[in-house]
Protein backbone atom coordinates (compact mmCIF):
# COMPACT_ATOMS: atom_id res chain seq x y z
CA UNK A 1 0.00 0.00 0.00
CA UNK A 2 2.54 2.58 0.53
CA UNK A 3 4.07 1.82 -3.09
CA UNK A 4 0.91 3.04 -4.06
CA UNK A 5 0.44 6.06 -1.78
CA UNK A 6 3.57 7.37 -2.73
CA UNK A 7 3.23 6.58 -6.46
CA UNK A 8 -0.39 7.83 -6.68
CA UNK A 9 -0.10 10.75 -9.64
CA UNK A 10 1.36 8.52 -11.60
CA UNK A 11 -1.07 5.64 -11.42
CA UNK A 12 -3.27 8.54 -11.83
CA UNK A 13 -1.96 9.56 -15.08
CA UNK A 14 -1.13 6.21 -16.59
CA UNK A 15 -5.06 5.12 -15.68
CA UNK A 16 -5.82 8.35 -18.38
CA UNK A 17 -3.61 7.08 -20.78
CA UNK A 18 -4.85 3.62 -20.69
CA UNK A 19 -8.13 5.09 -21.01
CA UNK A 20 -7.27 7.28 -24.08
CA UNK A 21 -6.32 3.87 -25.25
CA UNK A 22 -9.01 1.86 -24.86
CA UNK A 23 -12.24 4.41 -24.98
CA UNK A 24 -11.25 5.21 -28.61
CA UNK A 25 -10.37 1.14 -29.49
CA UNK A 26 -14.22 0.63 -28.25
CA UNK A 27 -16.19 3.18 -29.44
CA UNK A 28 -14.39 2.35 -33.36
CA UNK A 29 -15.25 -1.35 -32.78
CA UNK A 30 -19.13 -0.79 -32.25
CA UNK A 31 -18.87 1.79 -35.23
CA UNK A 32 -17.13 -1.00 -37.71
CA UNK A 33 -19.26 -3.86 -36.26
CA UNK A 34 -22.43 -2.20 -36.73
CA UNK A 35 -22.49 -2.25 -40.62
CA UNK A 36 -20.63 -5.25 -40.67
CA UNK A 37 -22.67 -7.23 -38.31
CA UNK A 38 -25.70 -5.56 -40.38
CA UNK A 39 -24.23 -6.93 -43.50
CA UNK A 40 -23.95 -10.76 -42.00
CA UNK A 41 -27.55 -10.76 -41.21
CA UNK A 42 -28.90 -9.18 -44.20
CA UNK A 43 -26.81 -11.60 -46.79
CA UNK A 44 -26.79 -15.06 -45.84
CA UNK A 45 -23.93 -15.28 -48.02
CA UNK A 46 -21.61 -13.24 -46.72
CA UNK A 47 -22.08 -14.41 -43.17
CA UNK A 48 -20.03 -17.36 -43.40
CA UNK A 49 -17.52 -14.96 -45.05
CA UNK A 50 -17.02 -11.97 -42.37
CA UNK A 51 -17.32 -14.60 -39.20
CA UNK A 52 -14.92 -16.98 -40.54
CA UNK A 53 -12.37 -13.47 -41.49
CA UNK A 54 -13.24 -12.21 -37.95
CA UNK A 55 -12.51 -15.70 -36.36
CA UNK A 56 -9.23 -15.70 -38.18
CA UNK A 57 -8.27 -11.85 -36.99
CA UNK A 58 -8.94 -13.22 -33.63
CA UNK A 59 -6.90 -15.85 -33.73
CA UNK A 60 -3.60 -13.56 -34.21
CA UNK A 61 -1.73 -12.98 -31.31
CA UNK A 62 -1.49 -9.93 -29.76
CA UNK A 63 1.95 -9.24 -29.66
CA UNK A 64 2.64 -10.33 -33.45
CA UNK A 65 -0.26 -8.06 -34.92
CA UNK A 66 1.38 -5.25 -32.78
CA UNK A 67 4.24 -5.66 -34.92
CA UNK A 68 3.22 -6.40 -37.84
CA UNK A 69 0.95 -3.49 -38.45
CA UNK A 70 3.70 -0.86 -38.57
CA UNK A 71 4.29 -1.65 -41.81
CA UNK A 72 0.73 -1.79 -43.22
CA UNK A 73 -0.61 1.51 -41.54
CA UNK A 74 2.89 3.64 -41.59
CA UNK A 75 2.43 4.74 -37.84
CA UNK A 76 5.14 3.93 -36.14
CA UNK A 77 5.26 0.65 -33.18
CA UNK A 78 5.44 2.97 -30.25
CA UNK A 79 2.97 5.53 -31.45
CA UNK A 80 -0.40 4.83 -29.59
CA UNK A 81 -2.04 5.07 -32.86
CA UNK A 82 -0.66 1.79 -33.97
CA UNK A 83 -2.19 0.02 -30.66
CA UNK A 84 -5.18 1.56 -31.15
CA UNK A 85 -5.67 -0.09 -34.80
CA UNK A 86 -4.82 -3.41 -33.10
CA UNK A 87 -7.59 -2.95 -30.45
CA UNK A 88 -10.27 -1.92 -32.57
CA UNK A 89 -9.48 -4.84 -34.83
CA UNK A 90 -9.65 -7.15 -31.90
CA UNK A 91 -12.78 -5.50 -30.91
CA UNK A 92 -14.74 -6.19 -34.76
CA UNK A 93 -13.19 -9.43 -34.35
CA UNK A 94 -15.19 -10.46 -31.38
CA UNK A 95 -18.35 -7.74 -31.63
CA UNK A 96 -19.56 -8.96 -35.37
CA UNK A 97 -20.82 -12.03 -34.48
CA UNK A 98 -22.86 -10.36 -32.10
CA UNK A 99 -23.74 -7.66 -34.06
CA UNK A 100 -25.12 -9.91 -36.53
CA UNK A 101 -27.09 -11.98 -33.44
CA UNK A 102 -28.71 -8.92 -32.74
CA UNK A 103 -29.85 -8.09 -35.91
CA UNK A 104 -31.06 -11.21 -36.43
CA UNK A 105 -32.93 -11.50 -32.77
CA UNK A 106 -35.08 -8.17 -34.05
CA UNK A 107 -37.86 -10.27 -35.56
CA UNK A 108 -39.51 -10.64 -38.34
CA UNK A 109 -43.22 -9.04 -38.02
CA UNK A 110 -41.79 -6.15 -36.54
CA UNK A 111 -39.63 -5.17 -39.50
CA UNK A 112 -42.72 -6.01 -41.77
CA UNK A 113 -44.82 -3.93 -39.72
CA UNK A 114 -42.23 -1.34 -40.60
CA UNK A 115 -42.63 -1.58 -43.89
CA UNK A 116 -45.71 -1.75 -43.63
CA UNK A 117 -45.91 1.60 -41.72
CA UNK A 118 -43.90 3.54 -44.80
CA UNK A 119 -40.75 3.38 -43.21
CA UNK A 120 -37.69 3.31 -46.13
CA UNK A 121 -34.99 0.53 -45.63
CA UNK A 122 -32.67 3.31 -44.05
CA UNK A 123 -35.57 5.39 -41.65
CA UNK A 124 -36.34 1.28 -40.77
CA UNK A 125 -32.90 0.76 -39.64
CA UNK A 126 -32.03 3.94 -37.68
CA UNK A 127 -35.97 3.78 -36.37
CA UNK A 128 -36.39 0.31 -35.70
CA UNK A 129 -34.04 -2.35 -36.33
CA UNK A 130 -30.77 -0.19 -34.60
CA UNK A 131 -32.43 0.53 -31.57
CA UNK A 132 -34.31 -2.78 -31.09
CA UNK A 133 -31.14 -4.81 -31.72
CA UNK A 134 -29.46 -2.38 -28.98
CA UNK A 135 -29.57 -4.63 -26.13
CA UNK A 136 -27.84 -7.45 -27.91
CA UNK A 137 -25.54 -4.88 -29.05
CA UNK A 138 -24.78 -3.44 -25.72
CA UNK A 139 -24.11 -6.97 -24.32
CA UNK A 140 -20.89 -7.60 -26.85
CA UNK A 141 -19.96 -3.91 -26.38
CA UNK A 142 -19.53 -5.26 -22.95
CA UNK A 143 -17.68 -8.07 -23.68
CA UNK A 144 -15.44 -6.05 -26.47
CA UNK A 145 -14.97 -3.16 -23.23
CA UNK A 146 -13.43 -5.83 -20.69
CA UNK A 147 -11.17 -7.83 -22.99
CA UNK A 148 -10.10 -4.23 -24.59
CA UNK A 149 -8.96 -3.08 -21.84
CA UNK A 150 -7.22 -6.01 -20.35
CA UNK A 151 -5.65 -6.43 -23.76
CA UNK A 152 -4.15 -2.44 -23.88
CA UNK A 153 -1.87 -3.39 -21.16
CA UNK A 154 0.18 -6.24 -23.51
CA UNK A 155 1.16 -2.90 -25.61
CA UNK A 156 3.83 -1.54 -22.70
CA UNK A 157 5.89 -4.40 -23.84
CA UNK A 158 6.86 -2.91 -27.14
CA UNK A 159 6.85 0.46 -25.38
CA UNK A 160 3.15 2.16 -25.49
CA UNK A 161 2.68 3.47 -22.10
CA UNK A 162 -0.42 2.38 -20.45
CA UNK A 163 -1.43 0.96 -17.07
CA UNK A 164 0.69 -2.27 -18.71
CA UNK A 165 3.63 0.18 -18.11
CA UNK A 166 3.30 -0.87 -13.99
CA UNK A 167 3.93 -5.22 -15.09
CA UNK A 168 6.93 -3.83 -16.71
CA UNK A 169 8.69 -1.58 -14.45
CA UNK A 170 7.43 -3.16 -11.72
CA UNK A 171 8.88 -6.75 -13.01
CA UNK A 172 11.97 -5.23 -13.71
CA UNK A 173 12.78 -3.40 -10.54
CA UNK A 174 11.07 -6.17 -8.75
CA UNK A 175 8.22 -4.44 -6.76
CA UNK A 176 5.28 -6.58 -6.53
CA UNK A 177 3.16 -3.65 -5.13
CA UNK A 178 3.60 -2.30 -8.69
CA UNK A 179 2.23 -4.92 -10.44
CA UNK A 180 -0.49 -5.76 -8.16
CA UNK A 181 -1.67 -2.18 -8.39
CA UNK A 182 -1.37 -2.99 -12.08
CA UNK A 183 -3.99 -5.43 -12.05
CA UNK A 184 -6.16 -4.12 -9.56
CA UNK A 185 -6.24 -0.89 -11.56
CA UNK A 186 -6.75 -2.55 -14.84
CA UNK A 187 -9.87 -4.78 -13.64
CA UNK A 188 -11.06 -1.55 -11.78
CA UNK A 189 -11.03 0.66 -15.19
CA UNK A 190 -12.77 -2.65 -16.75
CA UNK A 191 -15.89 -2.33 -14.42
CA UNK A 192 -16.07 1.39 -14.46
CA UNK A 193 -16.20 1.63 -18.27
CA UNK A 194 -18.53 -1.58 -18.27
CA UNK A 195 -20.79 0.49 -15.73
CA UNK A 196 -20.41 3.45 -18.11
CA UNK A 197 -21.65 1.66 -20.79
CA UNK A 198 -24.50 -0.20 -18.72
CA UNK A 199 -25.57 3.44 -17.15
CA UNK A 200 -25.47 4.71 -20.85
CA UNK A 201 -27.71 1.59 -22.33
CA UNK A 202 -30.27 2.26 -19.68
CA UNK A 203 -30.27 5.84 -21.19
CA UNK A 204 -29.99 4.83 -24.43
CA UNK A 205 -32.64 1.71 -24.13
CA UNK A 206 -35.38 3.04 -22.07
CA UNK A 207 -37.89 -0.07 -22.80
CA UNK A 208 -35.38 -2.57 -21.49
CA UNK A 209 -36.21 -0.58 -17.60
CA UNK A 210 -39.45 -1.82 -17.80
CA UNK A 211 -39.87 -5.04 -16.24
CA UNK A 212 -41.50 -7.11 -19.08
CA UNK A 213 -39.12 -5.64 -21.64
CA UNK A 214 -35.98 -5.96 -19.32
CA UNK A 215 -36.82 -9.98 -18.69
CA UNK A 216 -37.38 -9.83 -22.72
CA UNK A 217 -34.32 -8.58 -23.37
CA UNK A 218 -31.85 -9.63 -20.75
CA UNK A 219 -32.53 -13.25 -21.68
CA UNK A 220 -31.57 -12.78 -24.97
CA UNK A 221 -28.43 -10.75 -23.70
CA UNK A 222 -27.70 -13.39 -21.84
CA UNK A 223 -27.52 -15.74 -24.43
CA UNK A 224 -25.55 -13.95 -26.47
CA UNK A 225 -22.95 -12.58 -23.28
CA UNK A 226 -22.40 -16.36 -22.62
CA UNK A 227 -21.72 -17.33 -25.89
CA UNK A 228 -19.51 -14.12 -26.96
CA UNK A 229 -17.50 -15.02 -23.82
CA UNK A 230 -17.00 -18.87 -24.53
CA UNK A 231 -15.85 -16.87 -28.09
CA UNK A 232 -13.06 -15.19 -26.31
CA UNK B 1 5.15 -3.31 -47.59
CA UNK B 2 8.90 -3.47 -48.13
CA UNK B 3 9.46 -4.42 -44.39
CA UNK B 4 7.67 -7.36 -44.48
CA UNK B 5 9.67 -8.50 -47.52
CA UNK B 6 12.69 -8.43 -45.21
CA UNK B 7 11.02 -10.33 -42.52
CA UNK B 8 10.11 -13.12 -44.75
CA UNK B 9 13.46 -12.69 -45.84
CA UNK B 10 14.91 -13.05 -41.93
CA UNK B 11 12.98 -16.42 -41.95
CA UNK B 12 14.19 -17.99 -45.12
CA UNK B 13 17.78 -16.84 -44.00
CA UNK B 14 19.65 -20.54 -43.33
CA UNK B 15 21.66 -19.08 -40.76
CA UNK B 16 17.99 -18.54 -38.60
CA UNK B 17 17.41 -22.20 -39.15
CA UNK B 18 20.51 -24.18 -37.38
CA UNK B 19 22.30 -23.46 -34.69
CA UNK B 20 21.02 -22.21 -30.89
CA UNK B 21 17.44 -20.17 -31.10
CA UNK B 22 17.21 -21.45 -34.50
CA UNK B 23 13.47 -21.23 -35.65
CA UNK B 24 13.19 -25.01 -35.31
CA UNK B 25 14.41 -25.17 -31.81
CA UNK B 26 12.26 -21.86 -30.89
CA UNK B 27 9.21 -23.30 -32.85
CA UNK B 28 9.71 -26.62 -30.51
CA UNK B 29 9.76 -25.00 -27.37
CA UNK B 30 6.67 -22.98 -28.37
CA UNK B 31 4.72 -26.28 -28.93
CA UNK B 32 5.68 -28.42 -25.88
CA UNK B 33 5.00 -24.99 -23.66
CA UNK B 34 1.89 -24.94 -25.35
CA UNK B 35 0.84 -28.24 -25.42
CA UNK B 36 2.41 -28.88 -21.93
CA UNK B 37 0.12 -25.77 -20.37
CA UNK B 38 -2.83 -27.31 -22.91
CA UNK B 39 -2.64 -30.73 -20.80
CA UNK B 40 -2.18 -29.47 -17.42
CA UNK B 41 -5.65 -27.05 -17.89
CA UNK B 42 -7.12 -29.46 -19.14
CA UNK B 43 -6.87 -31.75 -16.11
CA UNK B 44 -8.31 -29.07 -14.27
CA UNK B 45 -10.94 -27.58 -16.22
CA UNK B 46 -12.89 -29.71 -18.16
CA UNK B 47 -13.79 -32.58 -15.32
CA UNK B 48 -15.01 -29.47 -13.15
CA UNK B 49 -17.01 -27.91 -16.30
CA UNK B 50 -18.30 -31.75 -17.18
CA UNK B 51 -20.12 -32.06 -13.38
CA UNK B 52 -21.35 -28.60 -13.55
CA UNK B 53 -22.32 -28.78 -17.56
CA UNK B 54 -24.00 -32.74 -16.00
CA UNK B 55 -25.93 -31.53 -12.75
CA UNK B 56 -26.37 -27.64 -13.94
CA UNK B 57 -24.99 -26.98 -10.27
CA UNK B 58 -22.40 -24.21 -10.01
CA UNK B 59 -22.93 -22.97 -12.76
CA UNK B 60 -23.45 -19.31 -11.88
CA UNK B 61 -19.75 -19.88 -9.74
CA UNK B 62 -18.47 -21.14 -13.09
CA UNK B 63 -19.76 -18.06 -15.19
CA UNK B 64 -18.23 -15.92 -13.04
CA UNK B 65 -15.03 -17.46 -12.08
CA UNK B 66 -14.35 -17.80 -15.68
CA UNK B 67 -15.89 -13.87 -16.34
CA UNK B 68 -13.56 -12.84 -13.61
CA UNK B 69 -10.75 -15.10 -15.03
CA UNK B 70 -10.69 -13.60 -18.37
CA UNK B 71 -10.70 -10.13 -16.80
CA UNK B 72 -7.31 -10.55 -15.35
CA UNK B 73 -4.46 -8.52 -17.71
CA UNK B 74 -2.13 -11.58 -19.13
CA UNK B 75 0.81 -9.71 -18.50
CA UNK B 76 -0.20 -8.64 -15.45
CA UNK B 77 -0.78 -12.33 -14.15
CA UNK B 78 2.72 -13.33 -15.85
CA UNK B 79 4.70 -10.77 -14.32
CA UNK B 80 3.72 -11.39 -11.02
CA UNK B 81 4.16 -15.20 -10.73
CA UNK B 82 7.71 -14.34 -12.91
CA UNK B 83 8.71 -11.96 -9.90
CA UNK B 84 7.25 -14.77 -7.34
CA UNK B 85 8.91 -17.72 -8.67
CA UNK B 86 11.69 -16.20 -10.91
CA UNK B 87 13.09 -16.29 -13.98
CA UNK B 88 12.40 -19.70 -15.92
CA UNK B 89 9.87 -21.95 -17.46
CA UNK B 90 7.91 -22.38 -14.19
CA UNK B 91 6.15 -19.30 -13.76
CA UNK B 92 4.65 -18.53 -16.93
CA UNK B 93 3.63 -21.97 -17.61
CA UNK B 94 1.58 -21.38 -14.15
CA UNK B 95 0.24 -18.61 -15.44
CA UNK B 96 -0.78 -19.85 -19.08
CA UNK B 97 -2.48 -22.44 -16.70
CA UNK B 98 -4.48 -20.22 -15.28
CA UNK B 99 -5.48 -17.81 -18.73
CA UNK B 100 -6.19 -21.09 -20.13
CA UNK B 101 -8.49 -22.42 -17.83
CA UNK B 102 -11.78 -20.11 -18.48
CA UNK B 103 -12.06 -20.95 -22.11
CA UNK B 104 -12.14 -24.67 -21.02
CA UNK B 105 -14.20 -24.31 -18.37
CA UNK B 106 -16.87 -22.57 -20.08
CA UNK B 107 -16.64 -24.75 -23.30
CA UNK B 108 -16.94 -28.00 -21.30
CA UNK B 109 -20.02 -27.11 -18.96
CA UNK B 110 -21.80 -25.82 -22.45
CA UNK B 111 -20.95 -29.12 -24.17
CA UNK B 112 -22.74 -31.26 -21.61
CA UNK B 113 -25.59 -28.68 -21.02
CA UNK B 114 -25.89 -27.82 -24.61
CA UNK B 115 -27.30 -31.64 -25.06
CA UNK B 116 -31.06 -31.77 -24.81
CA UNK B 117 -32.48 -32.78 -21.24
CA UNK B 118 -34.99 -34.53 -22.67
CA UNK B 119 -32.54 -36.89 -24.44
CA UNK B 120 -30.33 -37.02 -21.11
CA UNK B 121 -33.62 -38.42 -19.50
CA UNK B 122 -34.37 -40.91 -22.39
CA UNK B 123 -30.78 -42.52 -21.55
CA UNK B 124 -31.62 -42.88 -17.90
CA UNK B 125 -35.03 -44.43 -18.38
CA UNK B 126 -33.52 -46.84 -20.69
CA UNK B 127 -31.27 -47.74 -17.51
CA UNK B 128 -28.25 -46.22 -18.35
CA UNK B 129 -26.25 -45.16 -15.03
CA UNK B 130 -24.69 -41.62 -14.36
CA UNK B 131 -21.14 -42.01 -15.47
CA UNK B 132 -22.69 -44.02 -18.66
CA UNK B 133 -24.60 -40.98 -19.61
CA UNK B 134 -21.59 -38.87 -19.13
CA UNK B 135 -19.36 -40.78 -21.23
CA UNK B 136 -21.98 -42.23 -23.55
CA UNK B 137 -24.30 -39.98 -23.90
CA UNK B 138 -23.25 -36.12 -23.22
CA UNK B 139 -19.74 -36.68 -24.03
CA UNK B 140 -20.29 -37.75 -27.96
CA UNK B 141 -23.26 -35.31 -27.95
CA UNK B 142 -21.19 -32.23 -26.22
CA UNK B 143 -17.75 -32.96 -27.69
CA UNK B 144 -18.01 -30.00 -30.62
CA UNK B 145 -18.66 -27.31 -28.17
CA UNK B 146 -15.88 -29.08 -26.08
CA UNK B 147 -13.57 -29.20 -28.80
CA UNK B 148 -14.53 -25.19 -29.31
CA UNK B 149 -13.27 -24.76 -25.77
CA UNK B 150 -10.09 -26.42 -26.52
CA UNK B 151 -9.64 -24.35 -29.85
CA UNK B 152 -10.24 -21.46 -28.27
CA UNK B 153 -7.61 -21.92 -25.05
CA UNK B 154 -4.81 -23.29 -27.43
CA UNK B 155 -4.77 -20.15 -29.27
CA UNK B 156 -4.86 -18.28 -26.46
CA UNK B 157 -1.87 -19.93 -24.88
CA UNK B 158 0.11 -19.66 -28.00
CA UNK B 159 -0.54 -15.80 -28.46
CA UNK B 160 -0.07 -15.77 -24.54
CA UNK B 161 3.25 -18.29 -24.85
CA UNK B 162 4.62 -15.78 -27.08
CA UNK B 163 4.48 -12.84 -24.56
CA UNK B 164 5.86 -15.28 -22.18
CA UNK B 165 9.22 -15.29 -23.66
CA UNK B 166 9.24 -11.90 -21.99
CA UNK B 167 10.42 -13.01 -18.85
CA UNK B 168 11.53 -16.77 -20.06
CA UNK B 169 13.90 -17.89 -22.83
CA UNK B 170 11.28 -19.51 -24.77
CA UNK B 171 9.67 -19.91 -27.86
CA UNK B 172 8.93 -17.97 -30.78
CA UNK B 173 8.38 -14.90 -28.88
CA UNK B 174 12.10 -14.27 -28.37
CA UNK B 175 12.44 -13.20 -31.38
CA UNK B 176 10.24 -10.33 -31.03
CA UNK B 177 11.81 -9.68 -27.77
CA UNK B 178 15.43 -9.64 -29.30
CA UNK B 179 15.24 -7.80 -32.50
CA UNK B 180 13.19 -4.82 -30.14
CA UNK B 181 16.27 -5.02 -28.17
CA UNK B 182 19.17 -4.88 -31.08
CA UNK B 183 16.28 -2.64 -33.43
CA UNK B 184 16.52 -5.29 -35.47
CA UNK B 185 12.78 -5.25 -37.51
CA UNK B 186 13.03 -8.11 -39.46
CA UNK B 187 13.72 -10.57 -36.82
CA UNK B 188 10.65 -9.06 -34.99
CA UNK B 189 8.52 -9.39 -38.07
CA UNK B 190 10.11 -12.40 -38.85
CA UNK B 191 9.08 -14.11 -35.44
CA UNK B 192 5.62 -11.99 -35.57
CA UNK B 193 5.03 -14.27 -39.08
CA UNK B 194 6.05 -17.09 -37.42
CA UNK B 195 3.66 -16.90 -34.56
CA UNK B 196 0.58 -15.56 -36.69
CA UNK B 197 1.20 -18.31 -38.96
CA UNK B 198 1.23 -20.95 -36.00
CA UNK B 199 -1.94 -19.38 -34.20
CA UNK B 200 -3.69 -19.88 -37.63
CA UNK B 201 -2.33 -23.81 -38.19
CA UNK B 202 -3.95 -24.77 -34.59
CA UNK B 203 -6.84 -22.84 -34.94
CA UNK B 204 -7.74 -24.75 -38.39
CA UNK B 205 -6.10 -28.10 -37.05
CA UNK B 206 -8.88 -27.77 -34.20
CA UNK B 207 -11.55 -25.91 -36.21
CA UNK B 208 -10.95 -29.65 -38.24
CA UNK B 209 -11.51 -31.77 -35.25
CA UNK B 210 -14.21 -29.85 -34.36
CA UNK B 211 -16.08 -30.58 -37.18
CA UNK B 212 -15.05 -34.55 -37.37
CA UNK B 213 -16.49 -35.05 -33.57
CA UNK B 214 -19.47 -34.22 -34.57
CA UNK B 215 -21.66 -37.85 -34.26
CA UNK B 216 -23.04 -39.13 -37.07
CA UNK B 217 -26.48 -38.95 -36.16
CA UNK B 218 -26.50 -35.90 -35.25
CA UNK B 219 -24.75 -34.62 -38.63
CA UNK B 220 -27.41 -36.92 -40.80
CA UNK B 221 -30.33 -34.29 -39.29
CA UNK B 222 -28.91 -31.57 -39.75
CA UNK B 223 -29.09 -30.09 -43.41
CA UNK B 224 -32.45 -29.74 -42.57
CA UNK B 225 -32.15 -27.26 -39.45
CA UNK B 226 -29.45 -25.33 -41.27
CA UNK B 227 -31.36 -22.38 -41.88
CA UNK B 228 -32.57 -22.56 -37.83
CA UNK B 229 -30.31 -20.85 -34.95
CA UNK B 230 -29.38 -23.18 -32.94
CA UNK B 231 -30.27 -21.70 -29.06
CA UNK B 232 -26.68 -22.24 -27.52
CA UNK B 233 -24.95 -24.80 -29.89
CA UNK B 234 -22.48 -21.53 -30.79
CA UNK B 235 -20.60 -21.25 -27.74
CA UNK B 236 -17.42 -21.27 -27.26
CA UNK B 237 -16.54 -21.83 -30.49
CA UNK B 238 -14.19 -18.73 -31.22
Amino acid sequence: MTWLWSNLDEVGELMLVHLALSVPAVILSLVFSIPLGWTAHRYAWSRGVLLSIAALLYAIPSLALFVSLPPLTGFGLRSPMNLVIALTIYGVAVMVRTAADAFDSVSREVRQSATALGYSASGRFWGVELPLAGPVLLSGLRVVIVSTVSLATVGAVIGVPSLGSLFTDGFQRGIQAEIVTGIVATILLALVLDLVAVLLGRLLLPWTRTPSGRRASQERAMETTERVAGAA
Amino acid sequence: MNLFVEGFAWILDPANWSGPGSIPERLGQHLAVSATVLLIAMVIALPVGALIGHTGRGREAAVMVSGGLRALPTLGVLTLFGLWIGIGLTAPILALVILAIPPLLAGAYAGFESVDRRTVDAARAMGMRELQIVGGVELPLGLPILVGGIRSASVQIIATATLAAYLADEGLGRYIFQGLKTRDYAEMLGGSILVIALALVVDGCFALVQRIVVPAGVRATRTRELRSRPARSRAATG
